[in-house]
């Protein structure tokens, strides 16, 4: 077990430092990284001062090292068009993202289980047919579709929901849906395969032999243990969630992380841009390896595995 | 994700029956006409654009400004499907639209099929150092949001149709060199190519002439697959002013500026270039399936 945490807690850190130098490489290797990281007008000498700074004239790796330790102290720069620490601003604006991707966890979670469940159920009827047709839709209408198309329809023609901003309850509705969209037909798939995997076990066997009603076989046995792997994925969809609102954020006016994101490209905001990519590849890399250490404490042929 | 850690037995399982139902799921047809005729008719209106395209792409008149299309109450038949806040021909725009997301589409998983494919087999077949450094980035550049990515690359090398396919083939290569990876690992273990080792080929020659014929049936079928996330992609990065950048007409930028007139219901600047990614992404996802079906026995089963 120790030494099985010890070596994914090493992929981990490896994979950390991969991302920081791959951040780095492309910033350098792009051109002159005074332009990206200074404003645009900046003087001659502001670009002489931070050259000295990143010590552009010395060796790669030393220039690497300064990098990689300013990020260890959390120091991400000042955004240039809010005039504060980047950070701050980051998680200013994390409660925002957090708060959509909850709700619309909730709406991919309630649309994907069941309708899982039901083509897992009723296999190749009808059910499963308009399953079929719905994880293929979600996979082939991009998320800002889905949202213009629902503004479209609630704001412009109904007039019944707000088609931006923030603040009420109203306000999360279309945003949450539009981001759960692709989700929800992820967790169908994964539901109603986990379901199919259950319902044919051992276990599932028994209990209609003992004559159980099916109600129960589905809902008390089969469905408790489908729903293991469909959470574990939930997990990783939420942090994903956050780091992929980007678009949706953007045409819902919403004030999380991803509308930083955007921001950060349309002002030229480069520690923005830099700060908030970086900060989400660390987060899903936490995510994936938090998700394997739990995943050895519950299952010990994983940690002897390989 | 992390495939060189172990994953739980259950949900690999689970997600190997997920992806054999989604891809069985159209294995009746004999030949999916329907894809093929949509991928076929994008492709011929990308062609000929110049000859088909009524009006001008890029200029529009300021006095035909948000003409509904033309079977709507106000529309004509000089625009059918209207026009767009500079008046330009919503028709002819998403005619040359669909010629920068074939050529970007296209491209772009093609540049990110040889790179992955390559690397795949190198590290596959070479195993070591190669093997653990070509894996690493793979894993943490897989580990990165696509898209996040894909915006992060576009700040840093600035918006054009030659960046942008250079940068999906830069965020998109590491998922043709997972899958191929996994196929040469379990190629290199099998009898033609010992003989090869044992005949004194070069590690060289074994690699292109033993396996890479092998491994070209799916890196096709991941190349069509890719398409449609390929295309969604470059839509994102234009509709967010990073991708294609303007006056050209590619379909995620009508998007962007169809938003603008969108609280005005001007929605057919919305609903049409939405109709075509939809098309387009719809019918490369269907094909891809099929495909996919089409070349691995294994999955016809199921």
């Amino acid at each position: 077990m120790k030494r099985f945490i010890i070596r994914r807690l090493g992929y981990a850190a490896l994979s950390l430092i991969l991302l920081s130098f791959t951040i780095f490489f492309f910033v350098r290797v792009t051109g002159d990284p005074t332009v990206l990281l200074l404003e645009p007008g900046a003087s001659r000498a502001d670009m002489e001062a931070l050259r000295q700074q990143l010590g552009l004239d010395r060796p790669v790796l030393v220039q690497y090292w300064t990098f990689l330790s300013q990020i260890v102290r959390g120091d991400f720069g000042q955004s240039f068009y809010y005039r504060t620490p980047v950070l701050e601003l980051y998680f200013s604006r994390l409660p925002s993202s957090l708060a959509l991707a909850v709700v619309a966890m909730t709406f991919s979670l309630v649309i994907g289980i069941p309708s899982g469940i039901l083509a897992a159920v009723r296999l190749n009827g009808w059910w499963d047919s308009a399953g079929k047709v719905f994880a293929l839709l979600g996979l082939s209408v991009p998320s800002f579709l889905v949202g213009l198309l629902l503004i479209l329809f609630f704001s412009v023609y109904l007039g019944w929901l707000p088609s931006s901003g923030s603040g009420t309850v109203w306000h999360v509705l279309m945003p949450a849906f539009a981001l759960g969209w692709y989700f929800a037909a992820a967790h169908m798939r994964l539901t109603r395969s986990s379901m199919l995997e259950v319902l044919g076990s051992e276990y599932v066997k028994l209990a209609r032999l003992k004559g159980l009603p099916e109600a129960l076989v589905i809902g008390k046995h089969a469905f408790k243990n489908a729903l293991i792997p469909v959470l574990t994925l939930a997990g990783i969809n939420l942090v994903l969630m956050v780091n992929v609102a980007v678009i949706v954020e953007t045409v819902f006016a919403w004030p999380g992380v991803g509308r930083l994101l955007f921001e950060g490209i349309s002002f030229r905001d480069f520690p923005v841009v830099q700060a908030t990519v970086l900060i989400g590849g660390a987060m899903i890399v936490v995510v994936n390896l938090l998700v394997d250490l739990l995943y050895a404490v519950i299952d010990p042929r994983i940690r002897y595995g390989r | 994700m992390d495939a060189s850690a172990p994953s739980p037995a259950q949900t690999s399982r689970a997600l190997s029956l997920t992806l054999a139902w989604r891809f069985a799921a159209f294995q009746t047809a004999r030949l999916p006409l329907v894809p093929i005729s949509i991928i076929l008719l994008f492709a011929l209106a990308a062609i000929f654009a110049d000859v088909i395209a009524p009006h001008d792409a890029q200029v529009g008149s300021l006095s035909a400004r948000f003409r509904p299309p033309a079977w709507v109450q106000g529309g004509s038949s000089e625009f059918l499907f209207g026009t767009d806040h500079l008046g330009r021909d919503v028709l002819s725009r998403l005619i040359y639209g669909a010629r920068v997301s074939m050529v970007v589409g296209f491209t772009a998983v093609i540049v990110a099929g040889v790179l992955g494919t390559t690397l795949g087999i190198l590290s596959g077949y070479l195993g070591g150092w190669v093997d653990q450094l070509i894996m690493r980035v793979t894993d943490t550049w897989l580990a990165l949001p696509a898209l996040t990515f894909a915006i992060f690359l576009a700040a840093v090398v600035g918006p054009s149709e030659m960046n942008i396919v250079i940068i999906l083939a830069a965020v998109y290569w590491t998922r043709y060199a997972r899958v191929i990876r996994g196929e040469v690992l379990s190629l290199k273990e099998r009898d033609f190519v010992r003989l090869a080792i044992v005949a004194g080929c070069s590690k060289r020659t074994i690699m292109r002439k033993q396996i890479l014929p092998n491994v070209v049936n799916s890196a096709i079928v991941l190349a069509t697959l890719m398409l449609g996330v390929v295309i969604v992609t470059e839509a994102s990065l234009s509709f967010l002013g990073v991708g294609v950048p303007p006056p050209k007409p590619a379909w995620g930028l009508m998007l962007a500026d169809g938003k603008k007139g969108l609280m005005a219901g001007y929605w057919w600047l919305t609903v049409l270039p939405g109709a075509c990614i939809m098309l387009l992404v719809l019918a490369a996802n269907l094909l891809g399936d099929w495909l996919r079906v089409k070349f691995d026995p294994q999955l016809r089963q199921l």
